[in-house]
């Protein structure tokens, strides 16, 4: 990143006080008409999404579009999907932290809610994947009456119970943490009952030098455990499907193919709800052109190294000899499905090139479309994986095809559905920018707002000169 | 015994800065500071100790480690082994993924109920006066040891370094 791109991490030439205003005012006020209609959409697909999922639960996953030979299809695929979308969120709150990027500071906040919703998402599939969902607990090494039976540490199946409860629990300590501060401010300014459920949340914050000493290395080793766990966890994702002997997907690339591609699906997802927020919520100032731009030139990069992946794929399969591995890449990009090989690559490899060009990175709309071409790209590159390497297995007489049903498209809005819920209630019941965090970035820029101020008696009491004006 | 406290508001981080420096000169004893954001160099100024949170972070880290691998380990090879597909019971390279899950999810799991235990008052009341510490106020608590210090020289530090609103209370010490 050049320095000079961000001499200034938000605009507006703000202090402090502004700086609180701004981020939680909007806090205390009423929803927008476009809140609730944007809520009310979002809580109608969830709706949805619940009774189809109600539905399945009770007559089985027959309600599914799968067969024989196609065991894996929309559950798994969104399963992936929704992982990797979480990816970016830890990439921006703990790499960009080691790596003291301090543009960051306008956008960690949210980017760290949407992973904590995306994991939530991708929650939802493997377990009714399971077809018997009451029996989830069955995956948690428990002393049982069954034996003891213990779980099969062997399986990426239960790497994965692993790998995404501890992504859950640290993201969500993680951003916890990071919130405690600006819980205290919206305390300091509520009143009633609203000031009661603050003070409960916000641990009795007081802005101690202590505290925020501890904080601050609390923060920093949070982001040191978080950032190995991201490339974990995708990793485990990927040995799913890298540990099975099906051609297409037992590659030693997959873990690092899989963890580019989680960066740049959730790149893209950062980029499409910070679009959107930053109209809604008047968040211009703090989202500037210049983070839209940043997060362009990380897509691009990330986008040409998944397009890298697909032609090391290719070059493999060619290269090993082998018949089916290369039958299996051939029918990806010729064969009956490669209708969604073609979406995939147009979406993931050909259009992020168009980032190169600075027009493009600095035109918000063109940035909106290539970020919502990159969500359907990347939700298509796991449908391919899973089903064209399935559906034309060793055996032709087993091959088959695979249509998705009504029910399994209703719970991929539904997941959807229940992402944008929890993530409006988030913009508006939490304070959406890290606002002690942009305190200390802009504080370096106003030195020269030290100047005295224009004759305050000493004990003259300042505290209530904001409320009562 | 007990001590006299004396509070200060400040506008702005340079000023509060200042005024931990003049409070040192002049012999007072500076007991905390508050901030709307982290103040770096306070540390040291404030005398505030080094941190013990790396140190619960990695012995969360070792135990989750060593758990971990023992738990697998004991569960697969020890008290009822299964063949899955004729791998090794004691297959240790298949248990990494797990372990090193267990190893974060502790080490991060210690680190935040260390901070927690180490930072919060639940049910602390802020003053009224310090609201807006969490918006735009820097606080300075002093001590002043015994009557060293002279009101008049006190009265001179807070106008020196542009105090806003000074206020201090007795406190009796346990």
């Amino acid at each position: 990143m050049d320095s000079h791109a961000f001499e200034r991490v938000i605009d507006g030439d703000k202090n402090l006080t502004q700086v609180t205003e701004d981020v939680f005012s909007p806090l205390e006020k009423r929803g927008t008409g476009r809140w609730w209609t944007a809520f009310l959409v979002a809580a109608s697909a969830l709706f949805l999404g619940l009774v189809a999922i109600g539905y399945q639960v009770y007559t089985g996953i027959g309600t599914w579009g799968l067969n024989r030979t196609v065991g894996w299809g929309f559950d798994i695929t969104n399963f992936v999907f929704w992982v990797g979308i979480g990816h970016a969120g830890t990439l921006i709150s703990a790499v960009l932290l080691l790596f003291r990027q301090k543009w960051r500071t306008s956008i960690n906040r949210a980017a760290e809610a949407m992973t904590i919703f995306a994991v939530m998402c991708a929650g939802i599939f493997p377990l009714i994947h399971m077809g018997r969902p009451w029996l989830a607990h069955w995956v948690f090494p428990y002393p049982n009456p069954r034996g003891p039976l213990w779980v099969n540490w062997r399986s990426p199946l239960l790497w994965d119970v692993f790998a995404i409860g501890t992504y859950f629990t640290i993201s969500a300590l993680f951003w916890y943490v990071g919130l405690v501060p600006d819980l205290a401010t919206a305390r300091d300014r509520a009143r009633g009952i609203r000031k009661r459920i603050l003070s409960l949340f916000s641990l009795g914050w007081n802005g101690s030098a202590r505290s925020w000493s501890r904080h601050e290395i609390a923060c920093v080793l949070l982001a040191g455990l978080a950032t190995p766990l991201v490339v974990s966890v995708h990793s485990v994702v990927s040995t799913d499907f890298a540990t099975a002997v099906i051609p297409g997907w037992h590659a030693t690339l997959f873990p690092p193919y899989f963890v580019i591609g989680a960066v740049f699906s959730g790149f893209a997802m950062v980029l499409t709800l910070m679009l959107i927020a930053r109209k809604v919520m008047h968040f211009e100032d703090y989202i500037t052109p210049r983070h839209i731009g940043a997060m362009c030139k990380i897509l691009c990069f990330t986008g040409t190294i998944v397009g890298l992946a697909y032609m090391t794929e290719f070059f493999t399969a060619w290269y090993s000899a082998a018949p089916y591995e290369q039958f299996v890449f051939m029918n990806r990009a010729a064969g009956p499905m490669a209708w969604a090989f073609w979406i995939m690559v147009s979406c993931n490899v050909i259009a992020p090139q168009l980032l190169w060009f600075r027009k493009v990175r600095t035109s918000l709309a063109a940035v909106f479309v290539l970020a919502l071409v990159i969500n359907v790209g990347m939700w298509f590159e796991r449908f391919v994986i899973i089903v064209t390497s399935l559906h034309r297995d060793f055996l032709p007489s087993a091959w088959s095809a695979y249509i998705p049903t009504s029910i399994e498209i209703a719970t991929l809005i539904g997941s959807f559905g229940l992402f944008f819920t929890l993530f409006l209630l988030f913009c508006r019941f939490v304070p959406m920018i890290a606002a002690a965090e942009i305190k200390t970035v802009i504080r370096d820029r106003r030195a020269s707002d030290d100047a005295p101020p224009a004759a305050l008696p000493v004990g003259a009491a300042g505290v209530d000169e904001r409320r009562a004006a | 015994m007990s001590r006299r406290i004396h509070v200060a508001h400040y506008t702005s981080e340079q000023r509060l800065l200042g005024a931990v420096k003049g409070c040192r000169d002049a012999g007072l004893h500076v007991l905390d500071v508050r901030s709307p954001y982290p103040i770096h160099g306070l540390d040291e100024l404030v005398g505030i100790p080094r941190s013990r949170l790396p140190i619960a972070c990695l012995v969360g880290g070792v135990t989750g480690l060593g758990l971990a691998t023992w738990f697998q380990y004991w569960t697969s090879a020890t008290d009822w082994p299964i063949d899955v597909g004729g791998k090794p019971f004691d297959s240790l390279p298949a248990f990494a993924p797990v372990a090193f899950e267990v190893t974060i999810l502790l080490a991060g799991l210690a680190t935040v109920f260390g901070l927690l235990f180490r930072t919060t008052r639940l049910r602390a009341e802020i003053p009224e006066d310090e609201l807006r510490v969490t918006d735009d106020r820097f606080v300075l608590v002093a001590v002043r040891p015994d009557a060293d210090v002279s009101d008049a020289a006190l009265a001179r530090l807070w106008i020196a370094t542009e105090a806003v609103h000074t206020s201090e209370y007795v406190e009796d010490e346990r």
